[in-house]
């Protein structure tokens, strides 16, 4: 027997099950494997990143509080939403893509399985660099930790006279990796998307998450560069004395934000348009009809993906631009909030007149469509500049993004899992459990968020680590902390139903939910090769067709 | 919507031919490769003239006629030596191969050659002021890619002369080729910027 | 001097009145967007107002379908299980549910436009105040280079009247990182960024204290980099002025910390008008006594909040550019006797 084959025999030979357990995950290229092993490790940074933002909340609960110095706030800040950006939502969204493209569009795995690999490693080094530097950071000098410069890292705080030892440079560094990751999987989705396509199914008749994830992924190739051309240019400042943000050598600092916010903010539509993707699986399912306008949710996505690329700059309304500068990024900005509100108005069509069964995902879907509705108006509120010259750079702010951020992303997220799970691992979350997940969690989002908003009509600003009495903010503050806890309830129902269903969960089957889509027509979870024998479709809802022979979906299509 | 269609659908369309994996990977690949050169471009063309010292490019700057001749001949060189591989002939294809990335070296030599002598004279380096820092990184940026370039030919052509590149790896020889037009392509873009807008 | 604000202090607002987002009518410690006392905070108030109710109409519909359908819609025990109906789209639907959100876009964008304008190219008159604000780690420097002031970290304006109309036109200018100035109740926020000149203006309309903070991250203590405007009737504005063109007082009593004062490295920070101490790095301490706050609003501007500043300033503002001078207690009682006596 050759020493492979010893290896394989659990018991016999000297590796245990587990350690060949880590063997595999460590050198798969299995696309199912990478995507469980891109939303677990994001998974697990959320979890992380929630708990910096729980003692952020702690300090925030009251005035002058002292249980943070401003060092280790304004570290907890930026790791917070470095994190939250980079190594929670990026994965998730990387995950779950690598995971159920090939499925959907009937493909054994996805194009390029070894750079699938490579992408998900790089991503992970990426992350476990940025929080080295907290041991790291301090260097020779001692000092410098983890980094502390927000996570948008606006010059010249970044330059090496006010940011002292190593931490920016892990911030950059750290970015630089995991971007690389990103956009290897965004080359990679495109390429299975287009190319490794079942026969029969045209682009008109692919999955919309599919679609979705083409319009995701093409984002990425174009957001990302900029991002990472940045950061090398503030690498070069830092190590090479380069002068691109130096202003003493007449160096912009504006052109860092430039820089950023033309990779920022098409960024946070990177991270939505997956969550849009799973609402426009789950709902037609849960509501036992199609989506409602097809086509139009294609363009109204593809036509987000390309104005998005055009208002970056109304995150710096207040930088002084030309009049003419901030009229046009609000008129883009507003623009942008058209076709949004077009799949909203889809969504809410595809429900009426339909069955709607409330289970786990259809739940926060809901949540999603409630919360996406007032994040996406607090956003046209900070579109109108002369209103964003008031609340930019407060509370405000926050609480829009977390409500776009937690509210919607992170609970269409959560619908997918519920909805996904099942597939993955064969085994049903426990629905009561899920009912508990959701709901101290919807209750604790409102409760932290919703007063932010009015701690930005007061003026208070963001990134503070302290503020006085008597400004009118404590109140709102101590709401805003007290809702953490729920939400930290929510989130241990949902580990807990996540470890507890894998061990004894209800089987699941292959269509859990009566779907329509490729990946239920394969066992749960699928064998490595995903379908015996690749399938042949007709219309975009194949598994429709199969059980509807008499009134199938090419028919109207 | 007779019954015939119920039972016979006619589900397998007759031809089926996606693009292939590699095309679209490559074109996603030069998307993202040009935006990373957009930024570095509108950082040149943003701090033309705003240096706040010398050395100017007007004063240090000679135009890199040869080395862009030989960069842009490639381009021609490697379309020959795909020519030649479509055709099997072996000996042509490792000429024209061999060629380019003849080309390309002397492409790189030049360049360090011009910066050897832009740091030892005048003293430009990425630190003088704000054209030498848009300077050596957008040239540089170009001139990594060159490297991995000739890096990707140079590989295809030990292989190709170990007999492992056979007639079905025409897709991939192509493929290395698009890379290469894109180089090429980005350096007319470099090149405009840095030598004609720039001066 | 407003004692306005000492009487606000001691009623610290309810949540009631908070809620209900009252007008105050007046400066307050609460400083709410909605409560605009000076022209361009007007003007957004308007604006902002407009937005709000359009949002809130939006809001009400689509919420109000979206009730509707899972009310209506939702599965009941007694239902069989056939399938709805099963739709695919509407373009005439499509239609509409583009076009209305389009006109909304365009109103919006005519009357952002509008207020852009007013706001941002409104004229400078003649007669305006100018003042430069330069943002530094973390406090305000200010100079009224008309009238040959340089102060800092309390803006002093005067009032602006319905007869005799006198805004304030700022300068700002940053000698290190990005700042942002914002005084709610006055103006939107304006950043001050290293090497570019941004201009803003303020037209306080009621004497009183206005409060604000820095709004753009700049490090450490960016929390404690609060900004007081004070306006003043015009002729107590005056007074002011004349108070802060003079130089330093000197006063025999406090020989002992003046000449303290001098022998150390106080004088590589400060300026002190009419003295050799002409430091700039930190803020001019000439008329010291005369603010209401150290530290950029850090602590209460007190005898012995100010002993407190000068043993450690770390204590109060951790992380601040000031180091701890190590000073014994008997030199520290001198130099604080020195510093009460610059008013």
């Amino acid at each position: 027997m050759g020493a492979r084959e010893i290896a394989l025999t659990p018991g016999i030979g000297t590796l245990s099950t587990m350690t060949l357990r880590l063997h595999d995950l460590a050198v798969t290229t299995d696309h199912k494997k990478l995507g469980l092993m891109y939303v677990g490790a994001g998974l697990v940074f959320f979890i992380v990143a929630g708990l910096l933002a729980a003692v952020m909340r702690l300090q925030l609960a009251a005035p002058d509080n002292g249980v943070v110095s401003p060092h280790v706030f304004n570290r907890l800040f930026t790791m917070h939403g470095t994190s939250m950006v980079f190594l929670v939502g990026m994965p998730i969204i990387a995950g779950m893509m690598n995971y159920l493209v090939p499925l959907m569009v009937g493909a054994r795995d996805m194009a390029f399985p070894r750079l699938n690999a490579f992408g998900f490693w790089m991503f992970l080094f990426g992350g476990l660099l940025l929080y080295f530097s907290y041991l790291a950071a301090p260097g020779i000098t001692g000092a410098g930790s983890a980094p502390d410069v927000g996570w948008f890292a606006y010059s010249p705080l970044t330059a090496r006279a006010f940011s002292r030892g190593h931490s920016t440079d892990y911030w950059i560094l750290s970015l630089l990796l995991s971007g690389v990751g990103s956009i290897v999987s965004a080359i990679n989705v495109i390429a299975t998307a287009v190319s490794l396509r079942c026969k029969g199914m045209t682009m008109m008749r692919l999955p919309l998450f599919v679609w979705l994830s083409i319009v995701t992924s093409f984002m990425i190739l174009l957001a990302l560069a900029p991002l990472s051309a940045a950061q090398i240019m503030l690498l070069l400042d830092r190590f090479l004395d380069a002068r691109f943000f130096d202003t003493q050598a007449g160096g912009s600092a504006l052109l860092w934000q430039h820089f950023f916010w033309i990779f920022g903010h098409p960024e946070v539509y990177i991270l939505i348009i997956p969550a849009f993707a799973c609402l426009s699986e789950i709902i037609p399912v849960f509501s036992r009809k199609p989506i409602f306008g097809y086509p139009i949710m294609v363009a109204a996505t593809t036509m987000i993906a390309f104005i998005s690329l055009g208002v970056w700059a109304h995150h710096m309304f207040t930088v002084g631009m030309i009049s003419l500068g901030n009229i046009f990024f609000a008129t883009s900005t507003f623009m942008v909030a058209v076709p949004t509100g077009i799949k909203i108005f889809n969504w809410l069509a595809t429900m009426y007149g339909g069955n709607l069964r409330f289970e786990p995902p259809m739940l926060f879907c809901v949540g999603f469509l409630f919360q996406f509705l007032i994040a996406g108006l607090t956003g046209v509120m900070l579109g109108v500049a002369p209103f964003d010259w008031q609340l930019h750079d407060s509370y405000f702010v926050v609480a829009h993004f977390h409500y776009t951020l937690v509210g919607a992303f992170l609970f269409g997220i959560f619908a997918g899992i519920y909805y996904w799970y099942p597939k993955a691992v064969g085994r049903m979350l426990d629905r009561r459990l899920g009912f508990w997940h959701f709901w101290l969690l919807a209750v604790g989002f409102h409760m932290t968020f919703d007063p932010q908003h009015f701690l930005g009509f007061l003026g208070m600003p963001r990134r503070i680590y302290t503020y006085d009495a008597g400004r009118g903010w404590e109140v709102y503050n101590l709401i805003s902390s007290v809702g953490v806890a729920l939400q930290a309830a929510g989130i241990m129902c949902f580990v807990v139903n996540l470890v507890r269903s894998y061990l004894k969960g209800e089987p699941a089957g292959e269509d859990p939910w009566d779907a329509w889509t490729l990946e239920w027509a394969t066992t749960s979870p699928p064998p490595e090769y995903n379908f015996e024998t690749l399938p042949v479709v007709r219309s975009s809802r194949p598994l429709w067709d199969l059980k509807h022979p008499e009134d199938p979906d090419w028919r109207y299509e | 919507m007779t019954k015939a269609d119920v039972l016979n659908p006619p589900v397998e369309p007759a031809e089926w031919s996606p693009p292939s994996r590699g095309v679209v990977a490559v074109i996603c690949l030069i998307v993202t490769e040009t935006a990373l050169f957009m930024i570095f471009i509108v950082a040149y063309l943003f701090y033309i003239g705003k240096s706040l010292s010398g050395p100017y490019p007007s004063e240090v700057l000679t135009t890199p006629v040869i080395a862009t001749i030989c960069l842009l001949s490639s381009s021609l060189t490697i379309v020959l030596a795909e020519r030649a591989f479509e055709r099997a002939n072996a000996g042509g294809f490792r000429l024209w191969w061999t060629g380019t990335i003849f080309l390309g070296a002397v492409f790189l030599a030049l360049t360090a050659v011009e910066w050897w002598e832009l740091i030892a004279g005048p003293r430009l380096t990425i630190n003088s002021n704000l054209f030498g820092t848009t300077f050596y990184s957008l040239v540089g940026l170009h001139a990594s890619h060159v490297i991995v370039g000739l890096t990707l030919l140079t590989l295809a052509l030990i292989l190709f002369l170990r007999g492992h590149v056979r007639a079905e790896h025409a897709e991939r020889i192509k493929l290395i080729s698009w890379y290469w037009h894109f180089v090429d392509v980005a350096w007319v873009a470099v090149f405009t910027v840095v030598y004609v807008i720039g001066r | 001097m407003s004692r306005h604000l000492l009487s606000c202090r001691k009623r610290a607002p309810g949540p009631a009145l908070l809620a209900v987002m009252a007008y105050a009518g007046a400066p307050d410690q609460v400083t709410n967007i909605f409560n605009p006392l000076s022209t361009p905070a007007e003007s957004v108030h308007r604006i902002a107002l407009l937005t709000l109710a359009i949002c809130a109409v939006i809001f009400v519909i689509v919420a109000g379908l979206l009730i509707y359908a899972i009310v209506r819609f939702r599965r009941r025990p007694g239902d069989d299980a056939s399938e709805p109906p099963q739709i695919y789209g509407s373009n005439q639907i499509e239609l509409a549910w583009t076009v209305l959100p389009i006109l909304i876009v365009v109103v919006l964008i005519l009357v952002t436009a509008r207020t852009i304008a007013d706001v941002e190219n409104h004229p400078q008159p003649p007669d305006a105040l100018k003042v430069t604000v330069v943002g530094r780690q973390w406090w305000w420097e200010i100079h009224y280079p008309d009238l040959g002031i340089v102060t800092a970290n309390e803006l002093h304006v005067p009032v602006s009247e319905a007869g005799r109309r006198q805004p304030t036109f700022l300068t700002l200018e940053s000698a290190d990182v990005a700042h942002s100035f914002w005084v709610p109740q006055l103006a939107g926020k304006t950043d001050l960024i290293p090497n570019r000149v941004n201009r803003m203006w303020i037209e306080p309309k009621q004497a009183g204290t206005y409060l604000g903070n820095c709004a753009e991250y700049c490090g450490t203590q960016h929390a404690k980099m609060r900004i007081r405007v004070i306006a003043h009737p015009p002729e107590e504005f005056d007074r002011w002025a004349a108070s802060q063109r003079r130089p330093a007082a000197e006063d025999q009593m406090a020989a002992a910390g003046r000449d303290r004062f001098f022998s150390i490295s106080c004088v590589n920070c400060h300026t002190i008008q009419g003295t050799s101490a002409k430091g700039t790095f930190g803020p001019d301490l000439t008329h010291l006594m005369s603010r209401e706050t150290l530290g950029s609003g850090a602590s209460p501007n007190t005898p012995e909040k100010l002993r407190a500043w000068v043993r450690d300033p770390q204590a109060i503002k951790e992380g601040c550019l000031m180091p701890d001078m190590q000073l014994s207690d008997k030199e520290l009682d001198q130099i604080v006797a020195y510093l009460l006596t610059l008013k």
